[in-house]
Order: structure tokens, then sequence, then C-alpha cells
């Protein structure tokens, strides 16, 4: 295990961690911006958080109505939403830590605590940490639900029943294909049920801010050609804004 | 079956009293997130994943501290940043650069492909790859992980029109590498 000063960094955030990065290569950043620039708005400003859902009442009617007024900052919306959708698939592709994080974990627990006994929770743990592997903070809010679940299973004392994995759990671990999708405003109930039908897809979480849902596009593994080639499919549908691949770790 | 997923918070009441399966819990339910976010900063799997598992070991220590005052998830993020930089630190200087010059170049899988070739969203994720850590992270930070400027400023340690600012000068930036890249967005 790395060791650094971080005891005190656990009782909420410490001034030890309000530090920058040492070898800082932004120098227009150390002044927050040239100061020969005009420094933005304050609805320009906060432009990111209104796209992404993250503001206070208060600002998002300052913003709204700051949007009423100038064009130009309307346009700018658009620019925002690019760099979010576009943001999110960068991380997308990022991949999950592989099961190595939670071993090393845990034999540092046991290491300072004791031993560990075995436990059925920590493999139905492992199996929905690598099944979310695909999914953006929009969409792990289910995973909470399975792991709530391991918690009772085993708090019930019905840690026999789950010896065996469900068939269920098998396939979601090991079949399926996802994609994380927008639909536009304009967009009705009707048309976002033809939607799923034409590509069979199954929507399994959402919408998340920002009005994200993550659909399951196939009940197996799809090639990463075959996913991409769905995926730039939706990407046409006049109803879809914003459409992403979420990897798998299969 | 409608069962309630206890909140982070719970979560961490339960460690403090050294409950292994509420370690596991927030485990599965932050560890992909916080990959990610460190594997951005580090560029480096490996690391990354002991980085994931250095945080949570900090949480089963110190879980008795926490006083909510802030999120969990801004708690655990805030942690992990102080981690990945202290990683940066360990490394030498040339070596820093060198991989992020390597990196900078490397978003493709395909090197030969001409930059002229890449569709918009791709060149705009090259150009987000590109930005420097302090920029990227902020923009992560708002954009991925959903953080207000409250929060971000908690986890950066910097006021919050600093925050503020900051992601404007990294979104200004991101609009210039992409003019340099070919993609007139019309601003700045």
């Amino acid at each position: 295990m790395t060791s650094d000063k971080t005891s005190n960094s656990s009782n909420n955030i410490s001034d030890d961690q309000r530090q920058g990065f040492v070898s800082s290569s932004v120098a227009e950043d150390h002044g927050e911006g040239d100061a020969h620039e005009s420094a933005p708005s304050e609805a320009e400003a906060l432009l990111p958080w209104y796209v992404a859902g993250r503001l206070r009442r208060r600002d998002r009617a300052r913003v709204e109505e700051a949007l009423r007024s100038d064009p130009e900052l309307a346009r700018h919306v658009e620019l925002v939403r690019e760099e979010l959708d576009e943001t999110i698939r960068l991380n997308e592709t990022l991949g999950a830590p592989s099961a190595r994080a939670m071993d090393r974990l845990m034999e540092a627990i046991d290491a300072g605590n004791g031993r560990r006994k075995p436990s059925i929770v920590r493999v139905i743990i492992g199996f929905v940490g690598n099944s979310i592997a695909g999914l953006s903070p929009r969409t792990l809010a289910m995973a909470a639900s399975l792991a709530a679940f391991a918690i009772a299973v085993e708090g019930a004392g019905l840690v026999g029943v789950l010896t065996k994995p469900a068939p269920g759990i098998s396939d979601a671990r090991h079949h399926g294909a996802f994609a994380t999708i927008r639909f536009t405003r304009q967009a009705n109930a009707a048309e976002i049920t033809d939607f799923l039908q034409n590509y069979q897809a199954t929507v399994v979480d959402g919408p998340r801010q920002g009005g994200i849902y993550r659909v399951r596009v196939a009940m197996t593994t799809l090639a990463k050609e075959e996913l991409h080639r769905i995926v730039s499919r939706m990407q046409h549908e006049r109803i879809v804004e914003f459409v992403a691949e979420s990897e798998s770790d299969d | 079956m409608a069962m309630q997923a206890p909140a982070d918070e719970v979560l961490i009441g339960r460690i403090a009293r050294g409950d292994r399966l509420a370690m596991q819990v927030l485990f599965a339910r932050h560890h992909v997130r916080m990959y990610r976010f460190v594997l951005r900063l580090l560029r480096d799997e490996m690391a990354a994943e002991d980085v994931v598992s250095d945080v949570f070991l900090e949480v089963w220590r110190q879980a008795s501290r926490f006083e909510g005052r802030s999120a969990v998830s801004t708690w655990l993020i805030a942690i992990a940043r102080f981690k990945a930089l202290s990683v940066l630190r360990r490394r030498r200087e040339d070596e820093l650069d060198e991989e992020t010059a390597e990196s900078i170049e490397e978003p493709s899988d395909d090197p030969h492909i001409a930059v002229e070739k890449l569709d918009k969203g791709e060149k705009l994720r090259r150009c987000l790859a590109a930005l420097s850590p302090e920029h990227r992270e902020i923009i992560d930070l708002v954009y991925y992980h959903e953080k207000s400027v409250e929060e971000v400023a908690k986890i950066v340690g910097i006021p919050q029109n600093t925050v503020k600012t900051r992601m404007f000068y990294a979104r200004k930036k991101l609009g210039e590498l992409c003019r340099s890249a070919g993609i007139d967005r019309g601003w700045p």
C-alpha cells in the first residue's frame, strides 16, 4: 500500500488535500486567466453546471434569464452540451479496475484486522462491481440495490441459497451489451417505445441528471464493431440527442 | 423486489463499526468512477488500481471520523485526488513529462489515422485528453462526476469563484485546442 499522510483527511476534506498539481503546466490557470482577458459573466461561468443539472434553483433562474436575452449565450449551451457528451464518452471507455483492487484492499484489511472469513457476499459484490464497469456515475445507482440485496441476503442467513449463481446474475455478468443514451426533448413516449422495440433494447436505468438513460441493446456480449454499428445507427435517429457505447469488461 | 439501498452515510457508520460487508458495498458502488477519475490523472492502470485500494483502506481506518460535512462521494474523490497527487509527486519530473507527451498523442487506437480523418467527436475527445491535468480534472469533475461548484471547491481546495473561472478557462483552452485540430466551434 502506498503510505501517505492522509490520516487527517478522512474527517471530511482536510487542508492536506487542498493542494494542486506539483508539475502544473497550466500557466494561464495560476491567475485563473490572463489579466488582459475579460472575465466571463456569471451566467456564462455557470453554464456547465446549468447543462449538467447541478445548479441551485436561484442560480438556474439567473442563467435562464440571461439565456432569454442573450442569443450568443444560448448558442454556448450547445457547445457545453457537446463537451459534456464527449467527456462522458471519453470516460466510458476507461473500463474498470480488475478484481485485484478489491483483493488488495481485503488483504490489507485482514492484515490489520484479523483473518477475513470467506463470504458469498464478496462474490456477489465482486460480480456487481464488474458488471457495472461500463456505467457512468449517472447510471450507477442501480448497483446499490444489488449490493443492498447482498447484505440483506447474508443478514437473513440465506447464503446457502445463493452458493450457485442465479441464472439472471450469470446472464447480466457475461451476456449483455449496453449504451448510454439521451433522447431529444421533443421525443414522446410512443416514439421512445418504438425506438426501443426497433432496436430490441431495454431501459435498465434512468433517467439520471441530464436525462441520461442506460439501455441494454443485446442480451449477449457483442463484438466491439457490432456494438459500434448499433450505436452509430442510433446516433442518426431523430429522437436521439446523445448516445455512447458503454464498455463492458466481459 | 423493492429494497431500499442503504445510503452512503449509513454504510460509513457500519464501516466504522467494522462491518466488512458495508465496506464491500461502498466499494462496489464507488470504485469504478473513482478508478476512472484517478486513471485520468495518472494514466497508469496499475497505479490507479492501487490508489483505489488505498482510498478504501483509508475509509476503513477513518470511517469513525467522518462527520458528514460533505457527501461521501465527494469525500472519496477528495481522498483519491490527494493520493493520486502523491503518486504524481513521487514520479520523476522527466518521466512525467515523457508520459504526458506520449499520452497526448495516444488517444486514437490507430496512431496512423490522420487527425483530419477523425470525426468531430473523436477530435473533441482527443482535445479533452490533451488538456492539462488541472483542466482535465475540473472538466471531469463537472461533466462526468456531476459535482456542483461547492463540491468541486471542496475536492480541489479552491474558492468557489475560482472553480467557476477555472472551468471557464478549461473550456476556453479546449476551444483553442479544437481550433488547432480543425474544429471551428465559433468560440473562443
